[in-house]
């Protein structure tokens, strides 16, 4: 378990609890076990209180936790059959984006996300989730195969951004990830988003502009991520925690702003401490997200979709 | 702290400012660094006479130098909600918005107007990059809802001048939810068949190049122009190296096939007009015949503004 920094006092409880249960197993006249739950009680207690009102920085934290579960997770517990399909047939497969054709409760789908790694190797196989041109080009390319044969979209958003680096600006980034979101906007038929942990900019964008847009509750979706807002606006990247509250990244203020219209509850604790049921949560959002567009034409999901995103900006927080 | 630095120190610096731009009849160029005299300037639309480098225009100069006898009407655009997300950082929001709006004289960041050129009516859109960097928030969203509305209602083609360091931070989420909903409004024009131009001044960078600004039927770029999506400073600190010479501007990205054409500022009304002409069945330009575009004023000065006011990346 990788605990975060605010989470140091709970690490220390536990730690306790699991130093006591490690001592009473080498000498069996000790007795530790009321003592120990005593600590667990108290460590519950403990997290019930810091994810009660987690700050937007900390949420941020939490959105970024190594160990919540990816896309990958979710393609592997959520859908059946998953048939990878790779490239965008013009220059390269970008591993950081993920995406085929899978069945969701026996239904075909196309699914798309975005895949950071879980070790050192695969983080930097995926490139921490960072796409390049040719990863918003397979999306394309896997969003007009799903229009075409009729499957409805799901889309896992998770991105610190799209990669800032030379082949990427070289190969068209800005069109690719416009391509991308223009693409989302004509398919005819459903695509239904869900942001599983950060939603980083234009590179989430290309993904998220969907007919529906579910968030997790810690997750976070904003035009920029606090350390670079703090270190433009503030002139000081420290004051990460003064713009992750004025960036209103939240997936409960991004509900309230109209952005996001589902927020899927999280274990106590948050997806990393509960991996399983997180995805399980998701996958329940995901089928009754897809109920409601059932029956739409065409054309009228592309007209819906173009209303909602044209509305954009008509509510502000306190209005 | 003393007397020296907040009072003697500022008078000596502005004694020296005067005498080197006497009442801003001189402008320095950024590039080369000659002085040009303010209405040669002008008459050159904010090109350096010596090294040819494109400096910023006001959306207005730049529309009486488009439009036929520097004629145009503008576009109303509504007001969005002011400061939807209470933004405070230093400064707060509704305070920088009405420093640029002293600073500028115009209420946003972009101006939307309809009127001929060399007798084809078109409705233009142009970003004013002095104002708080030309940054996208929900204005910039909705003068590009409102210039696609009425290229479609008149049937008109649709020239956009993009200029900008990205999406408006200050706006958060909801400037971000600008690029799908501008998005929307190209695919209006595309659908009505009707030309959607983009020329991309420097610099267009950000959320606002991963929008509408790549989305042209006809891709544009003035000389010189940094286009990107990430800067060139980000992307240094990323792969830790330096970058070549000319990385991300116009003619690089012309080379790497982003762009159909990079076309100098001078040059550019008469391209317009010629591929707006073809792209809508007219018969050719006779260019002696058509009338002249506005004649420059005097005062006009370049535009400048800090990038870091709006930059998204």
């Amino acid at each position: 378990m990788n605990y975060l920094d605010f989470e140091k006092p709970l690490a220390e409880i536990e730690g306790k609890a699991e130093e006591l249960r490690a001592m009473a197993r080498g000498n069996a006249e000790m007795n530790v076990e009321d003592e120990a739950r005593a600590l667990d009680r108290k460590a519950q207690d403990m997290l019930r209180d810091l994810y009660k009102n987690l700050s937007p920085w900390r949420k941020c934290q939490v959105a970024r936790h190594p160990d919540r579960p990816h896309c990958r997770d979710y393609i592997e517990a959520l859908f059946t059959e998953f048939t990878p399909l790779a490239g965008d047939r013009n220059f390269a497969d970008d591993q950081a984006v993920m995406g085929g054709l899978a069945r969701l409760e026996d239904k075909p789908v196309v699914v798309i996300g975005h895949e950071k790694g879980h070790d050192t190797k695969t983080r930097i196989e995926r490139n921490f989730g960072m796409a390049r041109p040719e990863g918003y080009r397979k999306a394309v390319r896997l969003m007009d195969l799903a229009d075409r044969f009729r499957l409805p979209v799901v889309t896992l958003v998770d991105t610190p951004g799209a990669y800032p680096g030379k082949g990427a600006e070289e190969r068209g980034q800005s069109e690719a990830i416009a391509r991308s979101t223009e693409k989302c906007l004509q398919i005819g038929v459903p695509l239904v988003s869900v942001i599983i942990g950060e939603g980083g900019s234009g590179g989430a964008v290309a993904f998220a502009t969907a007919d529906r847009l579910a968030m997790l509750e810690h997750s976070i979706y904003s035009v920029i991520s606090p350390e670079g807002c703090a270190s433009i606006l503030w002139k000081d990247a420290e004051k990460m925690r003064e713009a992750a509250e004025a960036l209103r990244l939240t997936a409960q203020d991004l509900y309230k702003l109209g952005v996001a219209d589902h927020i899927v509850k999280e274990p106590l604790g948050g997806a990393q401490r509960d991996a399983a049921g997180t995805i399980k949560a998701v996958g329940a959002a995901i089928v009754s997200l897809l109920k409601e567009l059932e029956g739409k034409s065409p054309a009228e999901l592309v007209a819906g979709r173009r209303k909602k995103f044209l509305d954009m900006g008509a509510r502000g927080l306190a209005a | 702290m003393n007397w020296i630095t907040n009072y003697v120190r500022p008078r000596i610096n502005s004694i020296f400012s005067r005498r080197e731009m006497p009442e801003n009849l001189w402008t320095k160029c950024d590039e080369c660094g000659t002085m040009l005299f303010h209405r040669e300037l002008a008459e050159n639309l904010n090109v350096c006479g010596n090294c040819d480098h494109h400096m910023g225009i006001t959306p207005r100069r730049r529309f009486e130098a488009l439009f036929d006898g520097g004629i145009f009407a503008e576009v109303p655009v509504p007001m969005p909600i002011a400061d939807p997300l209470q933004f405070r950082d230093q400064k707060r929001y509704p305070d920088r918005l009405r420093a640029a709006q002293k600073a500028t004289a115009e209420p946003e960041a972009m101006l939307v107007a309809e009127g001929e050129v060399g007798r084809t009516p078109i409705i233009a859109a142009a970003q004013d990059f002095s104002f708080m960097g030309g940054s996208m928030g929900m204005y910039v969203g909705n003068a590009i809802v409102a210039a696609a509305t009425r290229a479609v209602e008149r049937r008109r083609p649709l020239v956009l001048f993009s200029a900008a360091g990205g999406a408006r931070m200050q706006e958060g989420i909801l400037s971000l939810m600008q690029m799908p909903r501008t998005t929307v409004a190209v695919e209006m024009v595309r659908e009505a068949g009707l030309p959607y131009i983009v020329v991309l001044t420097h610099p267009t960078t950000g959320g606002v190049t991963a929008s509408y600004a790549m989305l042209g039927d006809i891709q544009i770029a003035e000389p010189g122009a940094l286009i990107c999506f990430a800067g060139p400073r980000v992307i240094e600190q990323t792969i830790r190296e330096k970058l070549p010479e000319g990385f991300q501007r116009a003619e690089y990205l012309l080379d790497h096939g982003m762009l159909d054409r990079v076309t100098h500022r001078k040059k550019l009304r008469e391209e317009l007009i010629s591929v707006i002409r073809m792209l809508t069945h007219q018969p050719p330009p006779v260019m002696g015949d058509l009338p002249a575009p506005g004649t420059p004023e005097e005062t006009a000065a370049p535009t400048s503004a800090p990038a870091q006011e709006s930059a998204e990346k």
